[in-house]
């Protein structure tokens, strides 16, 4: 702790009107150190970000960069300080190729910096088509683009922010490769994260913030993940939920051979999907974002509605329903919880009363074509207090709740409906751990009631945590159905890698 | 001279009005902001560049005025909807609006009053050939114009300033954090549109029909958003269109004289559908549109 810090936050506090978004924070990073940032979602961590990149500048407080005080107002000056950024949504241009997005940014003609895009590249383990157009890369190509970028620039920090949330498990090992090389040769890394264990197996050292405040300073080496959470939610985590044997019943979801080709450049074309999910069960669908996820949810919400010969190819309650539309389908009993909640699982210019009027309008809110308003309350108000959503009235719009209360409530709107089937697209993204855990435990109980659930999800915990069965979905293809028990985190991420699905793995 | 000859000699200088202000629509619209005053921007710049000539002042000095008129009455606009955050189809109609009275009001005392254009310049032998000889003989205008087709294209295809364009009109927010300011690039991908509308405007009054009268743009101002619309905002595909719309209004004309037996309203319509049609045949491929439309487009821009 001597004048020897790269980074240095001292007393730095940032407000956002009435949100303390940091209070206080002091932050140490060293030369040559992996830096974890531990927080949950809204605990101040891309607000720190802001501060030290120069997006946001602190309300009080110092920051001082190689023992010297700065104030850096724009992202402009903090690179020329050295210090790079990768962000969580990448700031990559889709049309443009590798080469063209850098040199937006890095001075140098496009052959110039191609070839030094494959030197760095060959030496960091970030090998990537400098020619080759953004929109054709996978996610951890452009995450490679997002890091080589950020090198050519030469600098001496660079802040992921969430960096793993969008890789599969090997591209995650992959990529902790990488960062230790660069650390290695003198390059920090300040890591923002609410993955533990990820935590434990990279970083040097561990800040962890909780509601705007540092709560502790650990070696993450030494640290058990149990105390890191603990820290970090301020209190023990909460028990993953109850998970008996299921007991599946009869076939509710099946789809046999859809294929689908896409018209849109950016999208993916789905072949060959067969699944089915029965009573009584939680299927699950792993696999990275972009690998046709949007489509299938596209598909089997009935947003997209086959054509009429095509019916059989999805049967639903035994129904076929290949050709109906979103409306049709969910008068057989079928629920949808799309990924986006604002825009499509909610209207957030919307009251949460008009919201839930939006799926529930069957079920008695409405008379003769007139809503009965006092039934709408009833229902809105029924379901934030029975899925404890935290809003100060059922009037609230719906864009004013924070992430997590507003998902409990569009769940919460579905399952009163009582479906038979229930299709959730990543329930729990974005959520902090109380809510997740709060969504994932209210999944298992609609399971035990006879429900049967399909759940696409990115996070392979959560899929491992509630999940029957599960399927991997990787450039439009399924893998077999897996089942859980017997089945490890690794095998589905060859699947998700598409390493596996030779006739010998199958 | 065959009805053949008579449109290949024609075509370019028709469509000249057109890919100008195509031109400078599709560098605005590629920075994301659609501005739909063009047609009011090139009544404005024809009055006032008709009247600069009928006054005595010269077509560079026309050309001139009816640039920098076009650019002002875009800088009002880009004020509006940058700076001011206005909705851009709402404002675009408003200022459009707004000039094609002044262009009325500035040329009232001048309705119908005719002036000379400019000489053709000929490119030797070429010239001189049986019926496509004609497309070697054009005006000054044309011949840059076709020039300021090549350039545009080289600059947003291969320059550092075409990419930051491109990139500002992709995903503002992204340029902004790289340091390219937004607001800046799109007042002057703005003030540069203006100012081909504006050339564009005078070309039409002072040297493809000379002559000043109420209304005279007819449309093409229209004509020119469509076509970077519906050419997926490629300058090829827009200089095809302003051709081929050419070629059409000539064609209608040739048709008349020559006497075929269609009502003349139908003819008139012709230029307009099939261009419409054609292009549209372009831009109904949803995967070319995907990858060449410009995703910000429309949409205010907040840091």
């Amino acid at each position: 702790m001597s004048g020897a810090a790269l980074l240095r936050l001292q007393g730095v506090s940032k407000s956002y009107g009435s949100v303390h978004a940091n209070r206080a924070i002091d932050l140490d990073v060293s030369h040559q150190s992996i830096h974890a940032v531990l927080g949950e979602n809204g605990a101040g961590k891309s607000t720190l970000m802001k501060l030290i990149y120069g997006v946001e500048r602190p309300d009080v407080g110092k920051i001082e960069w190689q023992g010297r005080e700065v104030r850096p107002t724009s992202s402009a000056e903090a690179r020329r300080l050295g210090i790079g950024m990768v962000f969580q949504h990448f700031s990559l241009f889709e049309t443009l190729t590798v080469a063209e997005n850098i040199s937006l940014l890095v001075p140098g003609t496009k052959a110039a910096l191609a070839a030094r895009v494959r030197d760095l590249g060959a030496t960091f383990e970030l090998e990537v088509d400098p020619n080759a157009h953004v929109h054709s890369l996978s996610v951890g190509e452009r995450q490679r683009v997002e890091i080589l970028r950020c090198l050519l620039l030469d600098p001496k920090l660079i802040i992921l922010d969430e960096p793993t949330s969008v890789l599969p498990p090997q591209s995650v090992q992959r990529l902790f490769g990488t960062l230790r090389l660069l650390r290695d040769r003198g390059v920090s890394i300040l890591f923002i994260s609410h993955k533990l264990e990820e935590i434990r197996a990279l970083c040097d050292t561990a800040t962890i913030l909780q509601a705007g405040r540092v709560t502790g300073r650990v070696d993450p080496r030494q640290a058990s993940s149990r105390d890191l959470a603990t820290l970090m939610i301020g209190r023990e985590m909460p028990p993953p939920p109850l998970h008996a044997k299921a007991k599946p019943g009869p076939k509710v979801l099946e789809v046999a051979g859809l294929d689908h080709a896409t018209d849109d450049p950016f999208g993916v074309s789905l072949s060959g999907i067969s699944l089915d999910v029965r009573a009584g069960e939680i299927v699950g669908i792993a696999g990275i974002s972009g690998n046709g996820q949007k489509e299938l949810a596209e598909i089997l919400s009935g947003e997209v509605a086959l054509l009429s010969a095509q019916r059989d190819v999805i049967r639903m309650m035994d129904r076929p329903v290949g050709h109906l539309g979103a409306a049709a389908r969910r008068r057989l009993g079928f629920a949808f919880v799309p990924e986006e909640r604002m825009g499509r699982g909610a209207v957030p210019e919307m009251p949460l009363t008009d919201n839930a009027l939006l799926t529930a309008h069957d079920r008695g809110l409405v008379r003769r074509g007139l809503v009965r308003r006092q039934h709408k309350a009833a229902f809105a108000q029924a379901c934030v207090e029975e899925f404890d959503v935290r809003t100060p009235s059922v009037q609230a719009e719906a864009g004013a709740l924070s992430g997590g209360n507003l998902q409990k409530f569009i769940i919460g709107r579905e399952i009163m409906l009582e479906p038979k089937l229930l299709f959730v697209a990543q329930p729990t993204w974005g959520v902090d751990i109380g809510a997740a855990t709060a969504i994932r435990r209210r999944l298992v109980a609609l399971r035990d009631s006879g429900a049967a659930i399909l759940m696409i999800s990115e996070e392979i915990e959560e899929l491992f945590e509630i999940c029957d069965r599960l399927y991997v979905l990787h450039k439009g293809r399924l893998s077999p159905s897996l089942r859980v028990q017997g089945t490890t985190v690794e095998q589905v991420g060859e699947w998700m890698t598409g390493a596996a699905g030779e006739p010998a793995h199958a | 001279m065959s009805a053949l000859a008579f449109i290949l000699a024609g075509t370019l200088a028709a469509a000249t009005p057109l890919l100008l202000a195509a031109l400078g629509e599709l560098v605005a619209e590629r920075s994301g902001v659609l501005n739909l005053g063009l047609e009011g921007l090139m009544a404005l710049a024809a009055a006032l560049a008709f009247i600069v000539v009928y006054q005595g002042g010269g077509h560079a000095l026309a050309f001139a005025v009816g640039a920098v008129a076009g650019m002002v009455a875009a800088l009002v606009f880009a004020g509006a909807v940058l700076t001011f955050r206005a909705n851009q189809v709402a404002a675009g109609l408003a200022i459009g609006i707004l000039c094609l009275g002044l262009s009325a009001l500035a040329g009232r005392s001048f309705e119908s009053l005719t002036i000379t254009g400019l000489p053709k310049l000929e490119v030797p032998l070429l010239s001189d050939l049986p019926t496509i000889g004609g497309l070697f003989r054009q005006d000054i205008v044309v011949w840059l114009a076709l020039l300021g087709t090549l350039a545009i294209h080289v600059m947003l295809r291969h320059t550092k300033v075409g990419l930051i364009v491109r990139a500002v009109g992709e995903n503002p927010r992204a340029a902004q954090a790289i340091g390219h300011p937004v607001i800046p690039i799109r007042y002057a991908a703005l003030a540069f549109g203006g100012c081909m509308a504006g050339v564009a405007g005078a070309y039409a009054s002072t040297v493809y029909t000379p002559l000043w009268a109420d209304g005279m743009i007819a449309g093409r101002g229209w004509i020119a958003i469509a076509l970077v619309v519906f050419g997926t905002w490629q300058t090829g595909r827009v200089f095809l269109g302003a051709c081929l719309f050419g070629a059409l209004s000539l064609a209608e004309l040739a048709a008349q004289v020559v006497g075929v037996q269609l009502p003349s309203q139908l003819l008139a319509s012709m230029p307009y559908l099939v261009t419409i049609v054609v292009l549209g045949l372009i831009s109904s491929n949803r995967r070319r549109m995907r990858l060449n439309s410009v995703a910000s487009l429309g949409e205010p821009f907040e840091k």
